[in-house]
């Protein structure tokens, strides 16, 4: 447990680097800890007992965003009241993880009928679909985390498979254009009827599953030239090394790089970080806030922060599997998913290995809706923890 | 699998994100180097150049403010662009030109747009500066010459060129850097050292305050002021005797080695090479590559000494005892040696000794002299080495190591020198083969100042100091060994009295007697230098050069000069004349013959230097 604290204790020492926006994070920090002691205070079986209400209520913010919603940075996915704005999308992660939960420990569910995953699918995806169009792609893609747990309680390999497959090619497809891709998958296949002893797939299925890569593939360099907007193609371009635009569109991912780069072994040291002054990195003290922690604190800084985060993420899967219920088992997957999804996909944008995407890095990105979302995710999930033994 | 499977995931990614950010800070250095880039802006603070002053503390180099007209593109509003072109001088195709080069160097960072404005220039702008948004005013700090003479002597200031960015790290592009002369070999201790400012810089390129709270800053130091050895008066007088003339003066004060005065003839005044027009100015001396003046004559320009040298010859001859002083010569209008062959000399009283062998300048004499040193050792190898060092000993045939920016070794023969040019052992060589040695022409070469530091060797009977030009830093005398400590000539002192005298007597009924400084004893020796050069390809000998050095008072000597004057026909003529008035001015403060001024200062030899480059046939020595 005190590995959650110590990450969290984290937070407050980067944050501070940023004299206008830290006494506003400092109110937020505070304010999480009176929040801390009220989740912990209510007890454990109201979370499963009022989660589908708490999941619908979140739906309805949520949607309600496209009346009421107020348009920061082109995305509409912020609520203002007075001086204070909230962004329902990051509240809705934790219903949703509840919801799933509620959903897959109720023992008439069985994961491996199809009904039964068209339904949780649903459950992930309208939050999901309801957020993509605000626009905010990044807070959408961190539902695909709820496949963790889904596949936990014995979701099909498959789709992880098919996923992991289509991203593949996706990526591949940008890169090599879709015919490569397509002779590759066909490629891959053959070798593996050659290889394959038992078991072997039919010759039909590989011939539809490679029609249905060049299908996929073609589509994707389609949907990439003739649907994407230009800042999307930029985005995937930069990553991918295609393009170079230091000026421009790759700004933020070069001077990020420099950022960090500039660290080298120990860092320039608190508050000393040139580039961190200069704010060069725009969005630093939000979803580039790891350059700075590069920056001033170097490599030594920045592996320690990889490191806490591994610690408890690893962490977490073990209290996960120690649960008795499903329902907290699932919870805590989905808390491990999500986690690991914002660590992932900001710490891969910062070091210039993944397009911009905009997505805070838990505990660390200045924001109250983000660090209000993920003590809430985190500490329910204690809750249930620390009450594992007493219900059920 | 199920339950592994985001553990692997997790470590996985740990591990990808740790070898990149290992690659990012560690391995590729590129980073850091970009972010001091982009980050932190570098601001020098220059400090005032010292001050120049001369032996008696006239000040003859000081700074002035000089103001760079600036501007910033991008803030830069319509303005009246013929008013702005009439008030600084410039053409309006000048004007768009110049901006337009500083908006494609930055839009929001200042560029000059017109240099070193005057104070006037600067004072009639500054009224209008407000009509003009965009432009300001940047100061300064330029030379500002309170003399017109001695432009060889102080040098100039330049802009740094690449070569020296690259060689020396203290340099950045723009910085400005002395070049020749005084400026040139005392830069660091004038320049003093520029302070640092160290800016952090926003993403925008603003300044945000100092970087770290200022701790790498530095405060600038100012140069230190220096008093030089020349003498202003005796420079300028020198200078305005060398007028229509080429050729160089260097005198000494034989005590210390102090340079009173090195002149170089022609010169310029050295204001022209500072200010708006300084490239143009220094172009147009540069590419003057027939009167070159920018050559230090006084330095660099190696002459055969001619007649000078006799009393050296004498000195040796002394000191290894191959004559006395009572030993006579006989000459009959020359020095006939091998088959018909013959060193002429002019009409004389015959035989002579060696005081009035020096004062009658007798080549006969000093060819008789001249072999029986070389003769003295078994070989002539062994004499023409005993004698190459004796010479050497008066800093002869080698650098002088003085504190100027320049200078050359002239030229000493020894015996190797022969044996190769003889090609020995396959054929043999002889003193009379070498004869031209004992009047000063033949293999010899010297600079002025080396003529100048040998005449003042004679003067201190057997030691000198290496010439020098720095006398105080901030009001302090020099310290450094190498003008403090006493070279002593292989010489015997008493050997020098007969020499001496003769030198003395070069002017009481010598070939100077004429020059004779009222109520000064003084001490000369006159020079004729045959000389030649490449005219339309082709070796051919031009009228003589004029040549003379002298000291003076003869009892406690205290100003030793060197007078060479290129092709001026005879020791006597220019430079004997020019000797003597250097060392009246010098001694006297006035002048007292304003005949033999006159004559200098009326006498022009233009029409002499113009002969080679005629094209036409011409005549010498007339």
């Amino acid at each position: 447990m005190n590995i959650y604290s110590a990450s969290l204790g984290d937070a407050p020492s980067s944050i501070f680097d940023f004299s206008q926006t830290y006494g506003k994070q400092a109110v937020w920090i505070i304010l999480s800890l009176v929040l801390i002691v009220i989740l912990l205070s209510i007890e454990a079986r109201f979370y499963m007992r009022f989660s589908s209400v708490i999941y619908i209520i979140s739906l309805l913010s949520i949607a309600g965003l496209f009346v009421f919603g107020k348009t920061i940075n082109g995305a509409t996915s912020w609520y203002v009241f007075g001086g204070i704005s909230i962004q329902p999308a990051e509240f809705a992660k934790v219903a949703t993880a509840l919801a799933l939960a509620k959903y897959l420990g109720d023992i008439q569910t069985n994961i491996k009928l199809f009904t039964n995953q068209i339904k949780a699918f649903m459950i992930i995806a309208i939050p999901a679909l309801i957020i993509l169009p605000q626009p905010d792609a990044g807070s959408a893609m961190v539902y695909a985390a709820f496949l963790f747990p889904l596949y936990r309680e014995g979701l099909s390999g498959i789709y992880l498979i098919l996923l992991f497959a289509a991203i593949a090619i996706f990526v591949f497809t940008l890169v090599f254009g879709p015919i490569y891709v397509t002779l590759a998958v066909f490629a891959i296949l053959l070798l593996s009827l050659f290889l394959k002893k038992r078991n072997r797939p039919k010759p039909l299925l590989i011939l539809l599953i490679v029609l249905a890569a060049m299908a996929y593939s073609f589509s994707v360099d389609y949907i990439f030239q003739n649907v994407f907007e230009q800042r999307h193609r930029d985005r995937f371009n930069i990553v991918l090394g295609s393009e170079v635009d230091t000026r421009g569109i790759g700004y933020n991912t070069n001077q990020s790089e420099i950022a960090i780069g500039s660290g080298g072994w120990l860092g320039k040291g608190w508050t000393e970080g040139t580039q961190t002054k200069g704010q060069f990195v725009p969005e630093q003290h939000t979803d580039y806030i790891f350059s700075t922690v590069g920056e001033e604190w170097g490599f030594l800084g920045s592996s320690l922060v990889v490191a806490l985060f591994m610690l408890l993420l690893l962490r977490l899967i073990m209290l996960a599997e120690r649960q008795k219920s499903v329902f907290n088992r699932v919870y805590g997957y989905s808390v491990t998913g999500i986690i690991f999804f914002h660590f992932l996909i900001n710490i891969s944008m910062v070091i210039g290995i993944f397009p911009t995407v905009g997505i805070p890095l838990p505990f660390f990105s200045y924001g109250g809706s983000g660090l209000w979302s993920f003590t809430i995710l985190l500490f329910i999930f204690l809750k249930l923890d620390s009450e594992r033994m007493s219900f059920w | 699998m199920r339950k592994i499977l985001l553990y692997i995931l997790i470590i996985t990614t740990g591990i990808i994100f740790l070898s990149r950010l290992f690659y990012l800070q560690v391995v590729d250095t590129s980073f850091a180097r970009l972010s001091e880039n982009n980050a932190i802006k570098v601001v020098y603070d220059y400090p005032q150049r010292g001050y120049i002053f001369d032996r008696n503390g006239e000040l003859l180099v000081s700074n002035q403010p000089s103001y760079d007209v600036m501007a910033i593109p991008r803030n830069v509003k319509a303005f009246d662009t013929a008013e702005f072109c009439k008030i600084l001088n410039i053409s309006a195709e000048d004007l768009v030109k110049k901006l337009d080069k500083a908006k494609i160097y930055s839009p929001r960072l200042p560029s000059i747009i017109i240099p070193q404005l005057t104070k006037s220039e600067y004072a009639y702008f500054q009224e209008k500066m407000r009509k003009y948004e965009g432009f300001y005013i940047q100061k300064r700090s330029l030379r500002d010459y309170q003399t017109k003479n001695g432009s060889n002597v102080l040098g100039y200031i330049t802009e740094v060129n690449k070569k020296i960015i690259d060689e020396n790290p203290y340099y950045i592009s723009g910085d400005l850097i002395g070049k020749q002369g005084v400026e040139g070999y005392y830069e660091e201790l004038l320049r003093g050292v520029k302070g640092v400012k160290y800016i952090q810089k926003d993403r925008f390129n603003r300044d945000i305050g100092a970087y770290k709270e200022g701790i790498f800053d530095t405060i600038p130091k100012k140069g230190k002021d220096i008093n030089i050895t020349i003498d202003g008066i005796l420079q300028a007088y020198g200078e305005k005797l060398m007028e229509n003339k080429r050729g160089g003066i260097v005198a000494l004060e034989p005590k210390t080695g102090e340079i009173l005065a090195m002149v170089t003839a022609p010169s310029y005044d050295p204001a022209l090479l500072m200010g708006r027009q300084r490239s143009a100015n220094f172009t147009k001396l540069y590419y003057d590559t027939i009167a070159k003046p920018l050559y230090d004559r006084g330095l660099l320009a190696e002459y055969p000494p001619g007649s000078p040298f006799k009393t050296i010859n004498a000195l040796i001859a002394l000191q290894e005892n191959v004559v006395t002083t009572e030993d006579r010569f006989y000459c009959n209008r020359g020095y006939a040696y091998g088959r018909g062959r013959k060193l002429g000399c002019h009409a004389h009283p015959s035989p002579l000794s060696m005081i009035p062998g020096i004062a009658q300048s007798c080549n006969a004499y000093f060819a008789n002299v001249y072999r029986r040193i070389i003769e003295k050792y078994d070989t002539p190898q062994e004499g023409m080495d005993v004698w190459s060092n004796h010479l050497k000993s008066f800093g002869l045939g080698g650098y002088l190591g003085s504190d100027l920016s320049t200078g050359r070794p002239g030229k000493i023969p020894n015996a190797e020198y022969y044996n190769r040019i003889y090609d020995y052992p396959t054929y043999k060589w002889f003193s009379t083969a070498t004869l031209s040695n004992a009047i000063g022409q033949g293999e010899i070469l010297m600079t002025p100042i080396q003529l100048a530091n040998m005449t003042a060797a004679i003067s201190n009977k057997g030691w000198y100091y290496t010439p020098h030009i720095l006398k105080k830093i901030e009001g302090q005398p020099i310290k450094d060994e190498a003008f403090t400590k006493k070279h002593i000539t292989t010489i015997d002192a008493k050997n020098f009295e007969p020499v001496i005298e003769g030198m003395h007597q070069v002017y009481m009924n010598g070939t100077a007697a004429a020059l004779r400084i009222p109520g000064i004893e003084i001490a000369g020796k006159t020079g004729t230098a045959e000389n030649f050069a490449k005219v339309n390809g082709k070796k051919t000998q031009l009228t003589d050069h004029s040549i003379f050095i002298a000291f003076a008072p003869v009892d406690n000597p205290k100003i030793a000069i060197a007078v060479f004057v290129e092709n001026g026909y005879w020791g006597g003529r220019y430079a004997g004349r020019i000797a003597s008035l250097m060392v009246e001015k010098y001694l006297k403060g006035t002048i007292t013959r304003t005949d033999m001024e006159d004559w200098i200062l009326s006498h022009s030899l233009e029409d002499e230097y113009a002969k080679p480059y005629s094209g036409q046939p011409f005549s010498i020595n007339n």
